[in-house]
């Protein structure tokens, strides 16, 4: 198992966020799995905060979501990303 | 500043996420996981039923050191869907048991917050608490001590409440609870007028750890802190096995009568504590946990 970090649990108003090392040619790559319809936009939004926020180049991170707000979700990465790095240094 | 050295900073065990309970339980840094998140061994009944799943499936399994000693562990995480068993959840607890009587660790600890079978999966959830118990009751056939820890928000119900029963020993804190039917399962079924769930004091005097110490279901009563835990994994760890035998299953059984017997017309916990010998029984629930173990001890109801 290569370098992985999971945070968060998957109940109400809360989320899981693991974060994995993958070679993406410099991209990183985001999956969101929620069964709230129609967010597409916000979570964009909340996403693209983040990538400004960090740099997550050749990082996977996957998401399953319980119906979290935005705030919670911006926590939840930072949090993640501050484990993750954390764990590589 | 306030100098806050002095102060003894303690984790409860009641609060704590599943993978956060293994971190302090457990020797620091000595936990490997097995099957976990990045495997993404999802749940597949959820996914058609579109709910969310867990990468993990809301159980953490692994191989850890407690005091040096080398220990299977399981944990529930109760967040997700109440710790209940799904056919994946399930299937990773079973491995983790039959593991065990091939690796014959100094014992299997199981860190149980459930509120049962995942309704979700039906048969496949029902099916997999048998082949838990089975697995759970081979490995102590093989002498290795299963040994069960209590504590969290959820609770212990349902198939979990059996499977706990069937362990070797029991660990909870005043905060847990114990039971077959949930105290919401029992108003749902049989009335308010039987069961009032919304009755907090109602529900842990019936199901909490103090009342499971004094009936003898579990055998060590602890203060809400993973350190606590941990010290009576230990010593528990030095005690020895009772064995599962037909004598012992005999004298369950010959318990169990005895407590009908001698409870069955009791309407309240209370009344149970007072036939019991304690002293001032409406005060029980509001004794710290050292006053309430010295009070137990002197009615003649000790934890082994």
């Amino acid at each position: 198992m290569g370098k992985a970090v999971l945070v968060g649990v998957v109940t109400s108003g809360n989320l899981e966020v693991m974060v994995e090392r993958a070679d993406l040619n410099g991209t990183c790559q985001v999956e969101v799995s929620t069964s709230a319809q129609g967010f597409g936009s916000i979570w964009q939004a909340v996403l693209d905060d983040f990538a400004a926020r960090h740099d997550l180049a050749d990082l996977r991170i996957s998401i399953n979501d319980g119906g979290a707000t935005p705030a919670v979700v911006s926590l939840r990465l930072d949090q993640a990303m501050e484990e993750f790095l954390g764990m590589v240094s | 500043m306030s100098d806050l050295s002095g102060v003894h900073r303690s984790h409860s065990y009641y609060e704590a996420s599943a993978r956060g309970r293994l971190t302090h339980l457990l020797d620091a840094g000595s936990f490997r996981e097995l099957l976990g998140p990045t495997e993404r061994l999802t749940s597949p009944h959820l996914e058609l039923l579109g709910q969310p799943c867990a990468f993990d499936d809301g159980i953490v399994i692994g191989r850890g050191r407690l005091d040096g000693r080398p220990v299977l562990v399981a944990s529930q995480e109760g967040g997700f869907m109440g710790g209940a068993v799904g056919e994946v959840h399930g299937a990773k607890l079973t491995g983790l048991l039959e593991l065990a009587v091939h690796e014959h660790p100094a014992a299997i600890l199981l860190l149980l917050e459930s509120g049962g079978v995942r309704l979700h999966e039906a048969n496949a959830g029902l099916i997999a608490i048998s082949e838990i118990i089975r697995a759970l009751l081979a490995a102590r056939a093989a002498g290795i001590p299963v040994i069960g820890l209590i504590g969290g928000i959820y609770g212990c119900f349902g198939g979990m409440g059996i499977v706990a029963r069937c362990c070797d020993r029991l660990i909870i804190n005043e905060e847990g609870r114990l039971g077959l039917s949930g105290p919401d399962v029992i108003e749902t079924t049989m009335g308010v007028e039987e069961f009032d769930a919304s009755d907090r004091a109602l529900v842990w005097r019936t199901v909490g750890g103090k009342h499971r110490f004094l009936l003898g279901e579990v055998q060590q009563l602890v203060a809400d802190d993973l350190a606590a835990f941990r010290t009576a994994v230990v010593e528990a760890l030095g005690q020895p096995l009772q064995g599962l035998t037909l004598e012992s299953l005999e004298r369950e059984h010959q318990g169990l009568a005895d407590r009908l017997a001698n409870y069955g017309d009791c309407l309240d916990a209370t009344e149970i504590w007072a036939a019991l010998g304690l002293e001032n029984p409406l005060q029980v629930p509001l004794l710290d946990i050292p006053t309430f173990l010295q009070v137990a001890s002197q009615a003649g109801r000790e934890g082994a």
